[in-house]
């Protein structure tokens, strides 16, 4: 493939000129963190546990069918909630400035099958650090997909619509066992490794708590009413998961965004870093409640660039970055939410194929070598 | 089975509903003063005391279980959204039967807490608390002659004593730079106007700073006299050795607010082994603050190196107490009070 890079125009001493806008970009945000930004969380704390306790509550009378409506929407919300706007933020440690031992990201825990302490360690180390560096980071197509002209096609990838189908519904397994680097782990040698096995006993644990308090407790708790609470709840469940990963598809797999070679990141600075990150991101535009739902990932340039600073100022954060991508001359890869699902899909289908299979190559879907 | 039994398997179950979640983290939402919940405080009201000092009237929750007149309390603090701990002496008598406490406050300059409690905090605003702690208390037999020798904000855990426990004979020297700096001025006058206390009132602007020696002729049977003695080092240092000098130091009780701070070298590589974060720090800043720059949750207290809020293991390495100069090394079962330890060396924290 031919490399067209988008950033070639930057020259080196622009490159961390731009680093440095970013910092102070940072520094401003850091400098007004308070009391403000700190009772935000701590109301979104409040209202996702009001709204989880009064839907479960309605859901204890789910055999009548508005309550089943009201209490499933209402689950479903909080459950969204409970892992985007909250669970994925503290545990970046975004909220780790407030000292408080409950809104920490080295204590909480959240409503998912994947351990916190797993989490952050493929998510906020792995992935944040080696973002679309192909080989680096798992979180291109997790490891089940191919979602990049460059990554090596096989035909295990013509069933990669109905892996991705599959792992959306149940993102949060896909999400644990990923986590669990499952893929390399199982093999014969490194199954019995020590480590992995209490890493894998942690996810049981887990599973089994989240399972039980789903599954059986809240059913049996609304007693006549435990086969519609079942199904409210694996609803919820479904809900979420298939939101979370439409919104996560959105942040790194629509076209326009771009991948890095291994080779490209070795010494790289400052500024090439937040560059990486600038251009393999991509944005979903749209309403607050929008911004809200998604955990502010809708901003996901900026939660790259940024990912430590709290979520509800990405949207300030935003106007000033994007008017970086201008005076730099870069592409803000962002569009509404049904647009940028379609994208990152499309791509799926058309990565199921090998290269040569591809009729229209975009011309836009390139390796960058920064 | 016994009902604390019976109580606990119905908390567990309970455990089961609310994961991952705590029952408590529901409960707290509405009830954050119950009985069972972590310790906190209900600021009720903030009286001025004087231009910069003001006593803060707090209702413990139900887990309060009291103070002894002279002790001080943690509380934890949210200015500008972080969480910052700080100790008060305990102003109000234990005979208090309205369940509510004080503490009285005096801010600092550049005092984040005390400035924070004295000028802006609202009531109705919720803190969290420590049980009461602290050595400087009365003793159960009433000693015969008293004296509370006082500076400045020095004089609050007196003023503790002096509202809980009537002496037969008693007397306060107290210090502070002007008369309308004076914390408590209209209760002393009250109490000296009752006869129930000689005060001798000292304002430095004008009188310069005590000399302990004076005491001599201010109250000249003050070495039998029973002494409860707080405010700046200095004068702690000095009737420290005037008590020794005449060799009765038994009698002397002192309670220091700040660390008195020797000059430390060195400095080295801080890990944080639980976090996985490993930093360079000098060796002149606390490990506690060089923990908390660098994002580590760690606990803390008063911050000047009594109350032992912040004790942490300290696995390998050394540190220096930044009062003393001592050097402690690491080992399993070591503990270092991390706000007046400063890194001697590389070394390792379990945090």
């Amino acid at each position: 493939m031919t490399a067209i890079d988008p950033t070639a125009h930057l020259t080196a001493e622009q490159i961390e000129e731009l680093g440095r806008e970013l910092d102070a970009i940072r520094d401003e945000v850091i400098a007004s963190r308070g009391e403000k930004d700190a009772a935000y969380i701590r109301k979104v704390i409040s209202a996702q546990r009001k709204l989880e306790l009064t839907s479960r509550g309605i859901l204890l009378f789910s055999f009548f069918p508005p309550a089943w409506l009201i209490g499933t929407a209402g689950l479903s919300v909080a459950k969204i909630m409970d892992n985007m706007e909250i669970g994925h933020n503290i545990l970046h440690g975004q909220w780790d400035w407030m000292r408080d031992p409950k809104i920490h990201s080295t204590t909480w825990e959240w409503d998912h099958v994947s351990p916190a302490e797993q989490w952050k360690h493929s998510h906020n180390e792995l992935h944040h650090t080696y973002t679309n560096v192909i080989g680096k980071d798992n979180d291109l197509g997790y490891g089940i997909m191919r979602v990049d002209e460059d990554q090596k096609w096989h035909p295990i990838h013509l069933g990669q619509p109905v892996w991705n189908f599959i792992n959306a519904c149940f993102f949060e397994y896909g999400i644990a066992a990923y986590d669990l680097e499952l893929g390399k782990n199982l093999h014969k040698r490194r199954r019995n490794n020590p480590e992995f096995r209490a890493r894998a006993k942690a996810v049981g644990r887990k599973i089994r708590k989240q399972v039980l308090k789903d599954y059986v407790i809240h059913p049996l708790l609304s007693g006549p009413s435990f086969l519609t609470t079942l199904a409210a709840t694996f609803t919820a469940n479904l809900i979420r998961n298939l939101w979370s990963h439409s919104v996560i598809m959105c942040g790194h797999f629509p076209e326009g965004v771009q991948v890095f070679e291994r080779r490209s990141i070795k010494g790289e600075t400052r500024g090439q870093w937040y560059l990486r990150q600038m251009m393999g991101s991509a944005n979903i535009s749209g309403s607050k409640a929008m911004h809200f739902m998604t955990g502010n990932l809708s901003h996901q340039i900026e939660h790259h660039l940024f990912p430590d600073l709290p979520s509800n100022r990405y949207a300030e954060v935003a106007v000033k970055v994007r008017a970086l991508f201008e005076k730099y001359e870069l592409e803000y890869v962002t569009g509404p939410l049904p647009k940028q699902v379609f994208s990152a899909w499309r791509k799926v289908f058309r990565l199921s194929l090998p290269n040569k299979k591809v009729k229209t190559p975009e011309p836009e879907k390139e390796l960058v070598a920064a | 089975m016994t009902s604390a039994a019976l109580r606990s398997r119905a908390w567990k179950l309970l455990e089961l509903v609310t994961t991952p979640l705590l029952p408590s983290d529901y409960l707290d939402l509405v009830s954050p003063l119950r009985a069972g919940a972590d310790l906190r405080g209900r600021i009720e009201a903030v009286h001025r005391e004087t231009d910069d000092a003001a006593t803060i009237v707090i209702r413990p929750g139900k887990g309060w279980r009291g103070h002894v007149a002279g002790q001080y309390v943690r509380i934890g603090v949210d200015v500008d959204g972080v969480r910052l701990w700080r100790a008060y002496s305990v102003t109000s008598p234990t005979s208090r039967t309205d369940g509510r406490i004080t503490i009285t406050v005096k801010a600092i300059p550049d005092g984040k807490v005390s400035n924070h409690l004295v000028r802006r905090m609202k009531p109705g605003t919720v803190i969290q608390l420590d049980q009461a702690c602290g050595e400087f208390v009365l003793p159960k037999a009433k000693p015969a002659k008293v004296l509370y020798l006082t500076a400045g904000s020095g004089i609050t855990p007196a003023m503790g004593m002096l509202r809980d426990t009537e002496f037969d004979d008693v007397v306060m020297v107290h210090s502070a730079p002007r008369k309308q700096d004076v914390i408590f001025r209209n209760d002393l006058h009250d109490l000296v106007a009752d006869e129930k206390l000689r005060l001798v009132e000292l304002h430095t602007d004008t009188d310069g700073m005590l000399d302990v020696t004076r005491l001599e002729e201010l109250v000249p049977d003050w070495a039998e006299r029973e002494t409860w003695a707080c405010g700046p080092a200095g004068l702690l240092d000095a009737a420290e050795e005037h008590w020794a000098r005449h060799g009765v130091t038994e009698r002397l009780h002192t309670e220091r607010f700040r660390p008195t701070v020797v000059v430390a070298g060195e400095g080295g590589e801080v890990t944080f082994s639980t976090t996985g974060k490993t930093v360079a720090a000098d060796g002149a800043t606390p490990l506690l603050n060089v923990g908390e720059e660098a994002g580590v949750l760690m606990k803390s207290g008063c911050r000047m190196g009594i109350c032992f809020g912040c004790v942490t293991p300290l696995r390998s390495g050394a540190v220096r107490d930044l009062r003393t100069g001592e050097i402690t090394e690491g080992d399993t079962g070591v503990l270092i009070q991390t706000c007046v330890s400063a890194a001697a060396g590389p070394c390792d924290l379990e945090r």
